[in-house]
């Protein structure tokens, strides 16, 4: 584990490790593919979390290697895992029930854009050429009971991405309830209000700044 | 009547110019390699094809797609590294494709199957994928109509099979497998061994023969590409 510091922007490990501090004991959680991914180094067996993974098991292990590899035993981002002791194998349509019927406690997904209703975009950046590949992200923003998004606060060009209204197409409606990013954690309230639950390594008004609407304070 | 074939090209041998073939596999896991290769082989043609992904690769589906031998694809994902195959179709406007959210392709699979004429889900409500979809407020949520995946054939693999169909499969490659199998018109199966009725444990079946036409063992079957 890291030890960490909370008096400058998190790098996504440091993120993760506080992902993974505010999942419940004992939850049923599908990580998603890329930064989300990382939540699972911090989360340790007294916790006691199980792990889903859309292409049909319970109780996903770590990444498998060299002789643990098994074309049969892939993750949702195709990468080889391992099994845990009391993991289970379903077909596609029970995954995606176990899902679709709010069944699972929690989903950490990535995002290009969020705003202060919820809405979520993660799936397409509106270019009119790009081919649309949505894959689960649909599914598990809406389904599950929980949706926490994990992102920088703002895109590699500066522009904000949390934002009044998203521009890029959604992938769901009011589904985020909180969005945990390098500079703060923000719980989405559902009245159109962003409170900031906690700063990293700035203050409230610096986070303002690249937030544009008004934020409550904690 | 489950129909036990020697060779791949035999089990395949029934698909026609304009079926629809859904195809198992998530990734490499439960990709039926060696029925898809047969299926290249056989020539069929205009064909629509459901799969989760859109090939990678050169090979299998992907090769199938550069053939020109898919006129649609139904699928959630398209777009991946190695999809380049997909990619130079589409763009060229010579394969219509029609995105589905994941566990909207897998449920209009299963409605398919279970003879469900529609359902309504929140999944792909506001979203652009939902365009032209009937929308109702149900249980306090808004909820999108969507209607079953049917298919002519289905080709996918387990591990074993029994002579009355039952199958059994293996770890994360199940994904599609049972679904696609009751789904289909004729299910087209490849496995790695054939046992005589009653050496399943009927415990432990997980698709029951009724949903299950043709059988055909590979004996060591190739890992597909991711």
């Amino acid at each position: 584990m890291t030890r960490m510091t909370r008096d400058r922007a998190l790098s996504p490990e440091e993120l993760a490790e506080v992902v993974a501090a505010d999942i419940p004991a004992g939850a049923y959680v599908n990580l998603g593919i890329g930064q989300p991914t990382l939540v699972s180094n911090y989360l340790t067996p007294e916790d006691d979390v199980t792990l889903h993974t859309e292409n049909g098991m319970l109780g996903m292990g770590a990444q498998a290697h060299g002789e643990e590899v098994d074309p049969d035993l892939i993750n949702a981002g195709k990468i080889p895992v391992k099994e845990t002791e009391g993991c289970s194998y379903f077909h596609h349509a029970d995954s995606f029930a176990m899902m679709r019927g709010g069944h699972l406690d929690c989903c950490v997904l990535g995002a290009f854009q969020v705003d202060r209703n919820g809405n979520l975009a993660n799936w397409h950046t509106g270019k009119p050429d790009a081919i649309p590949a949505v894959g689960g992200a649909m599914d598990l923003a809406t389904g599950a009971k929980q949706t926490f998004v994990m992102m920088t606060l703002t895109a590699k060009n500066g522009q904000p991405k949390l934002v009044e209204e998203c521009t890029m197409p959604l992938t769901g409606v009011g589904c985020v309830s909180r969005i945990y990013t390098d500079q703060a954690v923000f719980l989405i309230e559902g009245d159109g209000s962003v409170v900031v639950r906690e700063t990293f390594g700035c203050d409230v008004e610096a986070v303002q700044e690249l937030v544009p609407f008004a934020l409550e304070r904690a | 009547m489950l129909n036990v074939v020697e060779c791949a090209a035999a089990a395949v041998a029934p698909i026609k110019n304009g079926s629809t073939v859904m195809i198992g596999g998530f990734g490499v896991a439960g990709q039926p390699v060696e029925l898809i290769d047969a299926l290249i082989e056989e020539g069929a043609t205009d064909l629509t094809v459901v799969n989760n992904n859109a090939g990678n690769g050169d090979v299998g589906l992907a090769k199938l797609i550069s053939l020109g031998r898919v006129r649609k694809i139904i699928c959630s994902f398209p777009r991946q590294a190695d999809s380049h195959h997909f990619d130079a179709k589409y763009h060229a406007g010579e394969i219509e494709l029609e995105a589905v959210p994941q566990g909207n392709l897998a449920e209009r699979i299963r409605a398919a199957g279970a003879g469900i004429g529609a359902f309504f889900t929140p999944t792909g409500y506001g979203t652009p994928l939902a365009e032209g979809k009937e929308v109702r407020e149900l249980g306090g949520k808004m909820q999108i109509l969507e209607l079953p995946i049917t298919a002519d054939f289905s080709l996918t693999k387990a591990v074993t099979a029994d002579t009355a169909g039952n199958l059994v499969y293996r770890k994360t490659a199940r994904n599609f497998g049972p679904i696609m199998a009751a789904a289909a018109t004729h299910s087209i199966v490849q496995v790695s061994n054939v046992v005589q009725r009653g050496q399943l444990d009927p415990e432990v079946v997980v698709t029951p023969g009724i949903y299950v036409d043709t059988v055909v063992a590979i004996d060591s079957p190739a890992v597909g590409q991711a």
